[in-house]
């Protein structure tokens, strides 16, 4: 509907202080959503994915974690900026996170109706009964029967499926602009993994909501995203609309990624591809681009300066020193 | 806010299994736990009784019937007349064992909600916040534990003794000295409480859920209060009921000195006060107090053992 830019990241550049060192995790990520677009950000494990997104709503611990620079624009006003009591009305109300795990995301010992109508009292100012009544409504929406009695229960007799579902009703509470959903599909078996995906994004389009799906699986980013960011070692290395980078991937780590996805017209004894090799290790500060010793096209000044993202299409960026499509280094 | 209420009903379908009955609850796994704890069952009986026998023979005596003195009627061995026997200056014992029953009971209690108070908010704050708050209120109940607890309490009796006056509660005049030896009670026997209380916060402030509730907006007291200490409830009910136990022996210990409730006002632990230069010639001095003593601190500890296994959820026996 609306294209307004809602969330800006600049420059973001997060470390963690350990005892064996620092941690650079993320390494000067920019990024954008605009109000009502979905987003997904990509990348293996440990590539600053998460932690991303948490520095922007400042949830990462102070100390070890550090921002050491960046800006998060949300609709103009720098997060990094504002007073923690100004936070907390941000956390839930505008901007609304899922987590990965939905079975240690609940509070084992508080009722789902008091986890529930707890975002509703503090944000939205209902009294009890009113926030009872729209808990129901919730736990309705996100396909949870009886859910009058169910409110009543403890999150252990819930399945993880449903728990999940309720993450996400505990999120969508307070209709929030932004929803960030940190893989909450990933501990969730097939069936309900495409249901959840489908409530999400039926209830983007009817609240004009803005999500970022954050997770590693690029078949559940081809069904839902608009445009991908591809990170890797705390860095983005390639972002593009989502039917170009499956079209024609221009990193050659997105490239590697794509070709480690199972086909269904493989022959089944063939084996599936990797990617040689492990991930940088990230205590050591990056320098040069982090998947050189991985990637089949390095050359010795991908080990000396880390390039910079630059437009390689419309609306397609990618940090790469080598340029696939002509094949050969820029 | 109302375009909720007219979703399709049809996004996702409940499926068969999330129709079974619901399994237990918490509290109904814990009271099944505990009902298997024999121990346990006999520690809350007794702790019934004892409670009975304080408040409800404040119904049938009243409090000058435990301060009646007769001289004539000294040392009397337990009889008809006097079942527990009376006292050197012939006051009927079991009487006095009703109403310093009560004091020693309240002085359990009140001192243990004294140790709560002090001993979760300094563990809460110090598990929770961490840094510097953590390392200045560490020291500080270090500095409390490093003293012997009875010296500590000796010397705060003897200090605060005589500056407090008489209170009137529940339609009884108490000696101040009550109100010094709960404090001096409570602000004792805090750090260990506030250590395990520490500990509860500082592993249970990293779980997941935590991050999760304040990624929706909670208060950093919302955490602590509703989040935090609702799962750290488990060894704090049981060093509560454990420190009602160590309160009455204190009070005991301390009275039995001479340096805890002042008489009139009897407890258990002042009747025993001088009963040791009867020790065998007028057994039923000693006996009857020490006795409640006994039983109540083990009927306590019977009780604190059965909560701990019933509310350990990590606990099998079901």
């Amino acid at each position: 509907m609306t294209s307004e830019l809602l969330l800006e990241v600049i420059n973001l550049k997060t470390r963690f202080h350990v005892a064996e060192g620092t941690v650079y995790a993320v390494n000067g990520i920019s990024l954008s959503i605009n109000q009502g677009e979905t987003i997904a950000v990509v990348g293996e494990s440990g590539c600053g994915k998460s932690v991303t997104m948490l520095s922007v709503l400042r949830l990462i611990s102070i100390p070890p974690g550090e921002i050491a620079s960046g800006e998060a624009l949300y609709l103009g006003r720098d997060l990094f900026k504002l007073p923690e009591a100004e936070m907390e009305r941000i956390r839930g109300k505008e901007i609304a996170m899922v987590f990965q795990d939905s079975m240690t995301s609940l509070n084992p010992v508080l009722t789902i109706g008091r986890q529930l109508t707890e975002p509703l009292q503090t944000h939205l100012g209902l009294d009890k009964q009113k926030a009872r009544q729209r808990a129901i409504e919730l736990l309705e929406l996100v396909g949870i029967s009886d859910p009058a009695r169910r409110l009543n229960d403890y999150p252990h007799q819930y399945s993880g499926g449903m728990r999940q579902r309720v993450m996400i009703a505990m999120a969508l509470a307070c209709m929030p602009s932004l929803l960030i959903a940190d893989e909450p599909t990933t501990a969730l078996d097939v069936t309900i993994q495409a249901q959840i995906i489908e409530l999400v994004e039926h209830l983007r389009e009817k609240l004009n909501m803005s999500v970022i799906w954050i997770t590693h699986d690029l078949g559940v980013v081809a069904e839902i995203a608009e445009r991908v960011i591809v990170m890797y070692a705390g860095f983005i290395v390639e972002e593009a609309l989502v039917d170009d980078l499956y079209e024609e991937p221009r990193h050659p780590y997105t490239q590697a990624l794509l070709a480690a996805l199972p086909r269904i017209e493989q022959r089944r004894d063939q084996r599936l591809r990797s990617i040689p090799g492990a991930p940088p290790n990230l205590l050591i500060e990056p320098k040069g681009c982090p998947f050189t010793a991985r990637c089949e096209y390095g050359f010795e000044h991908c080990l000396v300066e880390m390039p910079p993202l630059i437009q390689v299409g419309t609306n397609h960026q990618c940090a790469c020193w080598f340029d696939l499509s002509a094949g050969k280094p820029r | 806010m109302s375009s909720l209420a007219d979703s399709p009903s049809n996004v996702i379908q409940p499926h068969l299994d999330e129709l079974e009955t619901p399994p237990l609850s918490l509290g109904q796994l814990a009271w099944r736990r505990f009902r298997r704890h024999k121990m346990a069952i006999f520690g809350t009986v007794m702790i019934i009784l004892i409670f009975l026998y304080c408040f409800g023979g404040m119904l049938v005596f009243s409090e000058a019937d435990a301060n009646f003195n007769d001289t004539s009627d000294r040392l009397q061995p337990p009889s008809r007349e006097h079942p527990f026997g009376t006292d050197t200056i012939g006051r009927d014992i079991m009487i006095r064992t009703i109403y310093g029953g009560q004091i020693s009971l309240i002085i359990g209690l009140t001192a243990m909600l004294v140790e709560l108070i002090i001993g979760v908010s300094i563990g809460a704050l110090t598990g929770y916040l961490g840094g510097w708050v953590d390392s200045v209120l560490m020291r500080m109940t270090e500095a409390v534990l490093v003293i012997p607890q009875i010296f500590l309490l000796l010397v705060m009796a003897k200090y605060f003794a005589q500056s407090i006056p008489n209170i009137e509660f529940l339609g009884r005049t108490f000696s101040g000295s009550v109100l010094v030896i709960i404090v001096v009670i409570g602000i004792t026997s805090w750090p260990y409480l506030a250590r395990i209380v520490r500990s509860q916060f500082l592993s249970i402030k990293e779980n997941d859920f935590i991050l999760a509730a304040r990624a929706t907006g909670t208060s950093t007291r919302e955490i602590i209060f509703r989040h935090i200490l609702p799962n750290s409830i488990a060894p704090i009910i049981v060093s509560a009921t454990l420190s009602v136990a160590a309160a009455i022996t204190l009070e005991a210990y301390i009275s039995f000195l001479g340096l805890g409730v002042r008489p009139p006002t009897a407890t258990w632990g002042n009747m025993l006060e001088g009963a040791y230069k009867y020790v065998q010639s007028a057994w039923w001095l000693w006996f009857f107090p020490g006795a409640l003593i006994a039983l109540t601190v083990l009927s306590i500890n019977f009780l604190g053992d059965g909560l701990r296994d019933a509310l350990d959820p990590h606990s099998r026996a079901a």
